[in-house]
């Protein structure tokens, strides 16, 4: 680790020359003067694949505003799995200021990914690379590419701090991957349930807003996605870290169900939160210890939809064992093996209804 | 990384050459440009300026002029009242005076003395930074420079236009720079400068959250054209405000912005603008968004005049529109004194990354710490504080006014006496007119007919000639300043600058002496305001002395009358005159005879012979 630091600390020294002699006029790559050949052109290149996301919360500590990233022109997004999305209404800017309602196609808990859609079209977009490519670099002139090692030099691009608006630009930082390291955080008293490699930032990205956001390097190319705000399991210091692109890809293909990571985008039910989303039931933000599990909306077409599950049911049991919180809720169906039956009891007007929802579905899949 | 081998080439040299493994494989460009970096942050490093308000604690400063000016932020300089010490990167500390403050902006300008060959930074176009361009802070965080010499933190910048939310009605920081340079508590009021080591803007705010008040990357400067735009008002020992339209925007559903809300008593009002008028532009810039005319507003100074466009019903209008303040000067004063302690919004970022004391950086700004402490200067500053209300430091404006005088009458001597000024020349339309100007009398003849007022008494009575809104009162008083000069002419003091858009360009248009980073690349020229004869008037004036315009008000809050003056030799050659959105005419004038008292004293020679000038 110490290594590491000491490596990116000197390379932060040869950025600032670099930086000099670009401004200077240094003509890029093979002369080419594509987006990318300065810093000022490859950030505003890939500030417009990078939208703001708005959704729950707006309670100090619990903001309602996140990051994404649009990787196809239909207006696929991929961003972290939070609190944000716990809403029937997602709404999404793009950098020109355009909006548009997100939906949730699905998540991938263990990585904490999540995939929205908006009703787009020729969206400037991260092409992720396909599965057979993973992790060998894709061909030379397509902008994502694999992992970055220790030393390279790279952008933050983000929503942070919901400062930019409209059709404001998100907000672009530098810094250096100062190591790749396998992830080991919690949140609150929870372990963060991703172990996989992330990337390791000496640059403040732990910042209200900016999980979901575009690392790219020095290229405009998609290397990461930033993380959600965690600390070090060992440390308890803020980590600002990032996604690799392979399981960024990894977890968007297993969410598609394109992929051939249905496996790995699949939980461990015995240590990770169950996704309630992937039934269609969209329950209240989960902003208190013993947050109510009200309904706050029922995807349309979704299992949870077809059972006959209505807004303002409250949940009391996940087959036949009470739930008294969200979190209860999470925990049971996290319980269940895949295939196993859901059958929900809700209060609704006063009277107690039974709910089927059939086998609890693979994570990842669409609902 | 395989199709970045240029700069990978460059990366690894750099890095080997850092590591003083093989410098001879280093191209020249990347010595040359590490070179120009470290002669750069040279430069800035002794333009920064550390300054302590004693017990209250300090900040940093950035030095404008070589006579001392520096600019800083309020909040720095609020706990420190008049007097301050300021260390600078050769060890040496000066002492510094307040001279003008902008609570609203979060602006001081403060004067250090002791020297006049100080080194300082030259302010860039913060309207040319582009996101991603390299940038660097010089200050002095956690006050940790005992030596003065100031503290170096790189970056990006971040985003530029943000939009700050205010604490109350003041430290809004609108149109600013966001930095991922380390912006900590302390390197509030320090400078934020380019590759080239100009100032692009001034640190201030930071983002904090659940970490404490240290740096998170995400910081914010005072953009430097706005610092640009109050600069005038600043060194005029004012206590300045912020501009008002007089009306709230709104976006509409389908993304215009529109005026939701409009006083009737405002400019914007009076020049046509209405509920639901879309706004399309002002101070040159597109507003496609409420935040854009937020952040517009922001940076403009109260008293202002800019263009504005609007469409209603398709049609496009054009109009120049004069900004009101946000506040009275009693509530500036109040802000000031610390009697009024804004109001933080919640969910806001802290505003002021300043801890004040030494060693412990986590003290929140002892904002209410306002009770006014009896003004004792130290010797060096003895005869350079004058308190005034309305002011921040009268003596400067003094200075200021005084100066506008010196250019004024280096431009144009003029004889002693009372002579009567005769004007004669042609219309717009071709027609003659004639004016008569003395001591005692004032007198135009138009086509229309002959009008004349009383010199010598009050100016506010019927305007004359009727629909000029009080043009021969408005050239009474431009004849008294040409002669008295400014400290003689009523109560007359130092405004500060205004955008000048040239008589001809007015509503459509700039200036073709355009300068960076002004709204529509207008010039910008001096101002000198008057109280006399029951009248107030501005006067323009441009760096050499001339008098490019006045603006007579014979009551406050109608429309003054406007002339605006068109140089000559010596002389103006022609002058414009409008009122409200009406030109009144415009005067070609052929010639201006300076005639000797008449004997009688009465009729003041209004027959003589200039009459010659206008066949």
């Amino acid at each position: 680790m110490n290594a590491g630091l000491m490596r990116g600390m000197t390379v932060v020294r040869g950025w600032m020359i670099v930086v000099v002699a670009l401004l200077g006029g240094a003509e890029g790559w093979g002369g080419a003067k594509a987006w990318g050949a300065s810093p000022e052109e490859t950030i505003a290149g890939a500030a417009r694949r990078v939208v703001k996301l708005y959704g729950a919360g707006g309670v100090r500590g619990l903001e309602a505003y996140q990051t994404g990233i649009l990787v196809s022109p239909g207006g696929h997004i991929v961003t972290v799995l939070s609190t944000v999305l716990d809403s029937d209404s997602i709404d999404c800017v793009l950098d020109d200021g355009r909006r548009y309602p997100a939906t949730l196609l699905g998540a991938d808990p263990r990585r904490e990914l999540a995939v929205l859609s908006i009703a787009g079209e020729d969206l400037p977009c991260y092409e992720l690379p396909p599965p057979d490519q993973l992790p060998t670099d894709p061909a030379e002139g397509v902008v994502p590419v694999a992992r970055v090692a220790p030393g390279s030099r790279v952008f933050a691009l983000s929503n942070l701090f919901g400062v930019a608006v409209g059709d404001e630009r998100v907000s672009a930082q530098h810094g250096v991957v100062s190591a790749v390291v396998p992830l080991e955080a919690r949140r609150g008293a929870h372990e963060a349930p991703y172990r996989g490699d992330v990337y390791i930032l000496d640059c403040t990205t732990s910042n209200p807003g900016s999980a979901g956001g575009a690392l790219v390097d020095w290229r405009g190319r998609l290397v990461g996605m930033l993380g959600k705000e965690l600390r070090a399991t060992a440390t308890g210091v803020w980590l600002n870290y990032a996604l690799p692109i392979d399981e960024v890809a990894r977890g968007y293909r297993g969410v598609l169900g394109t992929g051939p990571d249905a496996e790995a985008a699949s939980p461990d039910p015995d240590t990770l939160p169950y996704d309630v989303t992937l039934l269609g039931v969209v329950l209240v933000s989960d902003l208190l210890d013993k947050t109510p599990p009200f309904v706050e909306s029922i995807r349309d077409g979704s299992v949870a939809a077809g059972a006959g599950l209505r807004p303002d049911d409250l949940l009391v049991a996940v087959n036949g064992r009470s739930v008294a919180s969200r979190s209860a809720v999470q925990q049971r169906l996290a319980a269940l093996a895949d295939g196993d039956p859901v059958r929900l009891t809700v209060i609704r007007d006063g009277g107690i209804v039974e709910c089927d929802l059939g086998p609890k579905p693979l994570a990842g899949r669409r609902p | 990384m395989r199709g970045a081998v240029p700069l990978t080439a460059i990366l690894l040299a750099t890095s080997l050459a850092v590591g003083n493994v093989a410098a001879t494989d280093v191209a020249p460009a990347v010595h040359a440009a590490e070179r120009e970096r470290i002669e750069a942050i040279a430069r800035a490093s002794k333009a920064a300026v550390a300054i302590f308000a004693g017990e209250a604690g300090g900040g940093s400063g950035v030095l404008v002029s070589a006579d001392g000016y520096a600019l800083t932020n309020f909040h720095v300089v609020q706990p420190a009242g008049v007097a301050m010490k300021c260390g600078l990167s050769d060890g040496k500390l000066h002492d510094a005076v307040l001279v003008g403050l902008d609570p609203t902006g979060d602006v001081a300008l403060i004067k250090l003395v002791g020297r006049d060959d100080f080194p300082f930074a030259e302010l860039a176009d913060s309207d040319l930074v582009e996101v991603g361009d390299f940038c660097f802070a010089a200050g002095n965080p956690f006050l940790l420079a005992t030596d003065f010499r100031p503290s170096i933190s790189a970056g990006i910048v971040s985003g530029t236009r943000r939009y700050q939310f205010p604490a109350g009605t003041i430290l809004e920081y609108a149109d600013c720079l966001q930095v991922d340079a380390a912006i900590n508590p302390g390197n509030s009021g320090g400078g934020l400068f380019d590759a080239e080591g100009r100032v692009i803007g001034v640190n201030g705010r930071a983002s904090f959250e659940k970490r404490g008040r240290v740096n998170v990357g995400v910081g914010y400067a005072i953009s430097s054209n706005q610092l640009r735009q109050f600069l005038g008002c600043l060194k005029g020992g004012r206590l300045v405000d912020h501009a008002t339209l007089g009306a709230t925007v709104a976006t509409a559903d389908d993304g215009r912005v529109v005026v939701s809300d409009i006083l009737e008593s405002s400019d914007a009002y009076r020049r046509g603008l209405r509920y639901d008028d879309e706004v399309v532009s002002m101070a040159g810039r597109p507003v496609r968004t409420v935040n854009a005319l937020k952040n517009i507003l922001g940076t403009l100074p109260a008293g202002w005049r800019v263009p504005l466009v609007y469409r209603r019903s398709g049609r496009r209008h054009e109009i120049l529109v004069r900004l009101a303040g946000l506040h009275t000067s009693g509530e500036l004063a109040k802000i000031v004194a610390g009697g009024a302690e804004p109001e933080q919004p919640p969910g806001n970022p802290d505003p002021d990354p300043d801890p004040q004391r030494r060693g412990r950086p986590g003290d929140p700004a002892p904002h209410g710490a306002g009770k006014k402490p009896e003004v004792v200067l130290p010797p060096a500053l003895v005869g350079l504080y004058e308190p005034r209300n309305g002011f921040t430091n009268f003596h400067f404006n003094t200075l200021e006014r005084d100066r506008v005088g010196r250019q004024m009458a280096a431009r144009q001597p003029l004889p002693a006496g009372d002579a009567t000024w005769v004007m004669s020349g042609r219309l717009e339309k071709g027609q003659p007119f004639r004016i008569e100007l003395s001591d005692r009398r004032a007198m135009i003849d138009l086509p229309t007919g002959t009008s004349s007022i009383d010199a010598t008494g009050e100016l506010d009575a019927t305007p004359a000639p009727p629909g000029s809104g009080g043009l021969l009162a408005a050239l009474v008083l431009w004849r008294r300043l040409l002669r008295e000069g400014a400290a003689s002419l009523g109560r007359t003091t130092y405004w500060g600058t205004v955008p000048h858009w040239s008589a001809a360009a007015a509503g459509n248009g700039s200036e073709s002496t355009a300068a960076p980073g002004t709204p529509g690349g207008a010039r910008l020229v001096d101002v000198l305001e008057t109280a006399a004869s029951s009248v107030e008037a501005r006067f323009l004036v441009a760096d050499d002395g001339f008098i490019l315009g006045v603006d007579l008000w014979p009551t406050p809050d109608a429309d003054p009358c406007e002339v605006r003056f068109s140089p000559g030799s010596g002389w103006p050659e022609a002058m414009e005159v409008r009122h409200g959105d009406e030109v009144f005419d415009r005067f070609r004038i052929e010639r201006i005879d300076v005639e000797a008292p008449a004997a009688d004293g009465q009729n003041g020679g209004a027959e003589g012979p200039a009459d010659g000038g206008t066949t």
